[in-house]
């Protein structure tokens, strides 16, 4: 290392390297791991994720990376672990890598979505079986909540689902990320988080009742009650903004 | 790295410090740092704000934006050389004939599509094009909520001083307006199409504040708010059959000399290249956060790489306010595997503390996310307070813990379930230990200039979300870019659909402009060292690259 002492900048650039370059610098690595990507072997630093990994590796994604933060459903994957049999789910992004993992990733989903006018439905099971007429096979075999990345209750919604329990369903899938791990395992061929978009609209639509202070500010703004203090604040000086601003920054609302 | 004696997720030296944390917590209660003065936040942005300290940025040496001050990582693109040559390309032949191009499927694209859709514009006549997936976007990510002033004792003009104080002044204040008293429709809207936000027991919104902001006007979603209110709105889009090409980049805008009519796309993967001739042009195509601008992680999407700024400035639209960039106070800094990731600014807002390794909140919880992550840098690498990770990371703690002693056992687990979720993927349980944040690339406070509408400079070309500069001056809050993406998506659709019905007469399609652009790169000696867009990072391992083989 030379000696030249790095401004903060510089420090904080450094320390950043290997997530904002990929550059991993081998000698600093002393755990290694061995993971079987679509069966060929690779060694990697033990430290990473699945995807980040599979970069390390040298395979760029253009399938089956998104967001990288857990939230798109993009990098659904699939493995299981040398000398045992059960099949595992992940996200890519979200798992660190493990010995002996022999990974595939799903790139695309091929369920079907209903197509459906949400002024035309109201808040009833029929919606949802008119739609989604395969939710009457669910055997409640629980495939389904076990593939989920998310761990959310699947099994336990669909359920909810066929009893048109909408409370139930919608806040039972509210955390989904639509990545299909479940859709793709179920022995019914339910496309769950289909049926759970479906049934969440309706609930959001016609099973919560609304905000009271909505409606008025709507028609306050619709018949122009702000548009003299518009006027007013937006031809003011930058140095009479900031007293203002300063001002009601003094009258924050405790949270 | 070597092996440390962990404890519940943290390596023994680190407990070390949660001890100090755990000591002080019961005192911190109530009794928050003062918020900065005017003069104080000036002081710590100089001293510690990447946008503030030397280096790091040039000057724009070419184009409409000539001598403005920009990120090099931004300058570098916008001084980079087409990915085409625009005499191979063939455009007698037109691939797709739609009205409305809409070239990015987040919240801005999405709303446009639907916007434009409801103007009259046949859904057959509309085309959504993706990068990648339909939802692949930043939206998809955002946590926090969507600022509307729907309370009493709130009004869109108070969030108008916020949004202009936030933004120090420099926001364009017809966009901020709009901004403002359209942000209680757009939630009106949502509710019509089944969105969950969050209520209270007689169905009110729970709204909370976020950094800079004086009222309580956060509609949220627990933390999933973007993810929620962009399904909704696709599941809406997809409803209605709007044609939809994914995994289809922008990489070149079209016009017919006079105003823009169309884009060439390409098929990310089989690199075929489409033509498409339209009337109109939505580019909200997102930010830059993967250009890791002065080395920071970033909280952004995969394809957060600035195509639609490098792409609106051949064709000679206007930027503004390309000198500043925001950083999110709080990114993880550990543990490794998700570092930069974003922890919603809405942990700050439940109770969550900043406290430096000696268990010492040194900071206002909710300053404007500028002078908050100054705040931390500084803490960090001028008063040596910071937390040093095994990877030698700098970080601070957030006080989690606090949001359940504040707000009853349970919140945490209620409010936040990413967040919660995430952490205990890398066993870390933030409901009983805090966890280490440092500030990390969040978005892109400036792009490319508008008027109420989304429409540019440039004839036929709108641009709305955050590819747009102005609404947020050189400082963004929080709650403001879902709401800039559905407000702006929203008007650029119904403005676009306008300007359709008119029916002006368009000449054939042309790439006169990047012809010039070309020759006006190389008039001022800039070497074809670099290409632009970049369409995605690059993150392969550096050994690999070293010897890989470009054959077929």
């Amino acid at each position: 290392m030379a000696k030249k002492k790095l401004d903060i900048m510089e420090q904080i650039r450094e320390s950043n390297k290997a997530v904002t370059t990929g550059a991993i610098d081998e000698k600093d690595i002393e755990n290694w791991v061995t993971i079987y990507i679509m069966g060929r072997a690779y060694e990697v630093p033990a430290d990473l994720t699945i995807m980040q990994a599979m970069e390390y590796a040298g395979y760029r994604f253009i399938r089956s990376a998104g967001c990288r933060a857990g939230f798109c459903g993009a990098c659904a994957t699939v493995y299981r672990k040398a000398g045992e049999y059960k099949l595992q789910t992940a996200m890519a992004c979200q798992t660190r890598v493990e010995d002996g993992m022999y990974l595939v990733q799903i790139p695309f989903v091929p369920a079907e979505k209903a197509v459906y006018d949400i002024n035309q439905e109201s808040l009833d099971l029929s919606s949802l079986i008119k739609y989604y007429p395969e939710l009457a096979r669910c055997v409640s075999c629980n495939t389904c909540t076990k593939a989920c990345p998310q761990d959310l209750e699947v099994m336990d919604y669909i359920q909810a689902a066929i009893r048109g329990d909408f409370k139930a369903i919608a806040e039972g899938s509210f955390d989904c990320i639509q990545c299909g791990l479940c859709a793709i395992r179920c022995p019914a061929e339910i496309v769950h988080y289909h049926i759970g978009q479906l049934a969440r609209r309706l609930y959001g639509k016609y099973g919560i009742p609304e905000d009271k202070n909505l409606e008025k500010r709507l028609e306050d703004i619709g018949s122009g009650k702000y548009d003299e203090e518009f006027k007013k604040v937006m031809s003011l000086s930058i140095e009479k903004l900031r007293a203002i601003y300063v001002e009601q920054q003094k009258t924050r609302e405790v949270y | 790295m070597p092996e440390f004696k962990m404890i519940g997720g943290y390596p023994e030296y680190m407990r070390e410090s949660i001890k100090m944390v755990e000591k002080t917590r019961s005192q911190r209660i109530g009794k928050l740092p003062t918020q900065m003065t005017p003069k104080e936040r000036e002081d710590v942005l100089n001293l510690c704000h990447p946008d503030y300290v030397t280096g790091g940025k040039r000057s724009i040496s070419i184009g409409q934006n000539k001598g403005d001050i920009a990120p090099n990582e931004v300058i570098d693109l916008l001084e980079a050389y087409p990915l085409i040559e625009p005499g191979e390309i063939d455009l007698s032949e037109i691939d797709y004939e739609p009205d409305i191009l809409i070239i990015g499927g987040g919240l801005a694209g999405t709303s446009a599509a639907l916007l434009a859709n409801d103007s009259g514009i046949p859904a057959e006549k509309i085309l959504l094009a993706n990068k990648l997936r339909h939802g692949d976007a930043n939206s998809m990510m955002a946590q926090g909520g969507t600022q509307a002033a729907d309370r009493d004792g709130d009004s869109p003009v108070i969030h108008y001083i916020d949004a202009i104080g936030g933004g120090h002044y420099a926001n364009k204040p017809d966009v901020v307006r709009s901004l403002v008293e359209d942000a209680p429709k757009v939630i009106k809207w949502l509710c019509n199409l089944g969105i969950m936000f969050d209520r209270d027991e007689d169905g009110n919104f729970k709204e909370l504040t976020g950094g800079g902001t004086s009222r309580r006007r956060m509609h949220a979603c627990e933390d999933y708010t973007g993810m929620e209110e962009l399904r909704v709105l696709r599941d809406e889009f997809r409803n209605r059959e709007i044609p939809n090409l994914e995994y289809s980049p922008a990489i070149e805008l079209l016009t017919d000399g006079e105003r823009v009519t169309g884009a060439i796309l390409w098929n990310i993967e089989t690199e075929e290249y489409k033509i498409v001739r339209s009337k109109a042009v939505i580019l909200a195509t997102g930010g830059f956060g993967r250009l890791h601008i002065r080395g920071f992680p970033t909280t952004n999407h995969y394809g957060a790489t600035a195509d639609g700024l490098i792409l609106a400035y051949r064709v000679g639209a206007k930027l503004r306010d390309t000198d500043t960039v925001q950083y999110h106070p709080t990114g993880a800094a550990y543990p490794q595997q998700i570092i930069g990731l974003l922890l919603t600014e809405k942990l700050r807002t439940s109770g969550a503390q900043p406290v430096n390794k000696e268990g010492e909140a040194f900071v206002f919880p909710l300053e404007p996310r500028d002078v908050e992550a100054s705040a931390l840098i500084r803490e960090c690498y001028i008063k040596d307070n910071g937390i040093v990770t095994p990877t030698g990371m700098k970080g601070i703690w957030l006080d989690t813990p606090l949001i359940d002693t504040i707000n009853g056992k349970g919140t945490t687990e209620k409010a936040f379930p990413a967040m919660v979720r995430m952490f205990n993927r890398f066993g870390v349980d933030m409901v009983k230990d805090p966890v280490l944040v440092f500030p990390t690339l969040h978005y892109q406070n400036g792009g490319v200039e508008t008027n109420p509408w989304g429409k540019t400079n440039v004839e036929g070309l709108w641009v709305a979300g955050e590819v747009s500069g102005g609404v947020h001056g050189k400082n963004r809050l929080m709650g403001n870019s879902t709401l800039d993406c559905m407000v702006f998506g929203r008007r650029s659709g119904v403005s676009a659909a306008k300007d359709v019905k008119l029916n002006k007469k368009r000449g054939k399609l042309t790439l006169e402009h990047v012809k010039k652009y070309i020759k006006m790169l190389k008039d001022n000696g800039i070497k074809p060292l670099r290409k632009a867009p970049i369409l995605l990072p690059e993150y392969r391992g550096k050994a690999v690259l070293a010897r890989k083989i470009d054959i077929f």
